[in-house]
């Protein structure tokens, strides 16, 4: 597993294992934000940066959590980093650009409850990555994420215009969807190297 | 602050019982879809992954609103995640101690627990604000909601999917099973389904309503 190289480290994070479609990670920012296509992208490149700000810092407290032998406080740290770059991430584009900080709205602090960065800092852990292989890993998670976002707000924005029955408006005709989705992505599997 | 409406809530059976149907966090408020999504392709995980979020859910809760004065307003969302983390390390070591097997095929989602928003959102809409005991009973209605979600979309998975309940075959042995029920769009499909059912019954019984109104109004 060390060996890995870093295109397939990559290929599998944004594709073959994707974090949304595969993995279940981010249901709710996948569910909440793909209304239109402008503010899943935001939210995408938001929660992307915010993956490698956490992987990286999540690779150092590992290492120095291992060092002084206290990995049952790798939880409580891994979320308090992610909080504290959400915060940051929240700073930045507040001062950047209002805009957009009032079109993420709520879903912006809420990255802190957004399962595949805590997972992303997790799994680059169980997969004993080094420091390059976790930021490449990040980087494809967040592609995979913003790739799922992307795909699931054009779907809805198609749908909206559409006659659905009654029955099937809201949640359930977007998870329906999202299956769909997911079942397209299943054809990718074994693409690039028979690992997990 | 002139006037501070007293918003405790009085126990009732409706604190309890509110959780498991008409606030149900996932198939009313869709709330911590991913563990309910990722880990119900067989029922045990199910259940085991539901008792497990009850009682984080429950302890933190509890935890939240005994300390409920003493938490500094700004402070309180990280306060909070730093209870729910503690109790979800807990949890994590004692699945590693009773059973291996269960902690392989759970994987990260014990851990993941943290970021279940069903608990947070409890934490930060009602326990913050609500006696312990009421808040106990209202946690425990929310927890055994999530484990019937869980739970109904794990039996109806393995079934399809493994032609097993419970890991007991219910098919002959020449039954094909689909696959891809246990696969990771089984898991978008058959939520997508139970919300479909519960959209039909809400809706059948609004249609009820109103032409019960109508006919009153008429016989007037």
């Amino acid at each position: 597993m060390h060996a890995e190289p870093l295109s397939l480290i990559f290929l599998n994070a944004a594709i073959v294992n994707n974090f949304v479609l595969a993995l279940f990670l981010g249901i709710c920012p996948f569910l909440g934000v793909s209304g239109k296509k402008e503010t899943a992208w935001n939210m995408g490149l938001a929660t992307m940066f915010v993956m490698l700000v956490s992987s990286a810092a999540a690779y150092g407290i590992n290492e120095l959590l291992t060092e002084l032998d206290l990995l049952f406080l790798r939880l409580i740290c891994y979320i308090a980093v992610i909080a504290s770059a959400v915060q940051l991430v929240e700073m930045f584009v507040k001062r950047f650009s209002p805009a957009l900080f009032r079109s993420l709205g709520i879903f912006l602090p809420l990255i802190t409850t957004n399962c595949a960065i805590l997972g992303l800092a997790l799994f680059q852990t169980a997969k004993e990555y080094d420091f390059l292989q976790s930021l490449v890993y990040a980087l494809g998670a967040g592609a995979g994420f913003t790739l799922a976002l992307m795909l699931m707000a054009g779907l809805r924005e198609k749908l909206a215009l559409a006659k659905v029955p009654d029955v099937s408006q809201g949640a359930a005709m977007s998870l329906m969807l999202a299956g769909l989705l997911s079942l397209a992505f299943m054809g990718f599997a074994g693409l690039g190297g028979s690992h997990g | 602050m002139a006037e501070l409406p007293d918003t405790r809530e009085k126990l009732t059976p409706d604190t309890f019982l509110r959780g498991l149907w008409e606030e149900n966090p996932v198939f009313v408020m869709l709330l911590g879809m991913c563990p309910v999504l990722a880990v119900t392709s067989t029922t045990m995980n199910a259940l085991a992954m539901g008792l497990a979020t009850t009682f984080v859910l429950v302890c933190s809760s509890m935890l939240v609103s005994l300390l409920r004065n003493w938490i500094p307003k700004q402070v309180r969302i990280a306060s909070y995640i730093v209870i729910i983390a503690t109790f979800v390390t807990i949890v994590d070591y004692g699945i590693q101690a009773i059973s291996l097997e269960l902690y392989a095929a759970l994987g990260a989602f014990i851990q993941l627990i943290v970021a279940n928003c069903v608990i947070l959102g409890r934490a930060e809409a009602y326990a913050s604000k609500q006696r312990l005991t009421t808040t106990f009973v209202n946690s425990l209605g929310m927890g055994a909601g999530f484990t019937l979600a869980l739970l109904a979309l794990g039996t109806v998975r393995e079934i399809l999917g493994n032609g097993t309940i419970l890991g007991i075959s219910l098919f002959p042995a020449d039954f094909q099973p689909w696959i891809v029920m246990i696969l990771p769009p089984g898991g978008f499909f058959v939520l997508g389904a139970w919300l479909l059912l519960f959209n039909w019954l809400r809706l059948r019984k609004e249609r009820k309503q109103t032409e019960q109104i109508g006919v009153t109004a008429h016989a007037r």
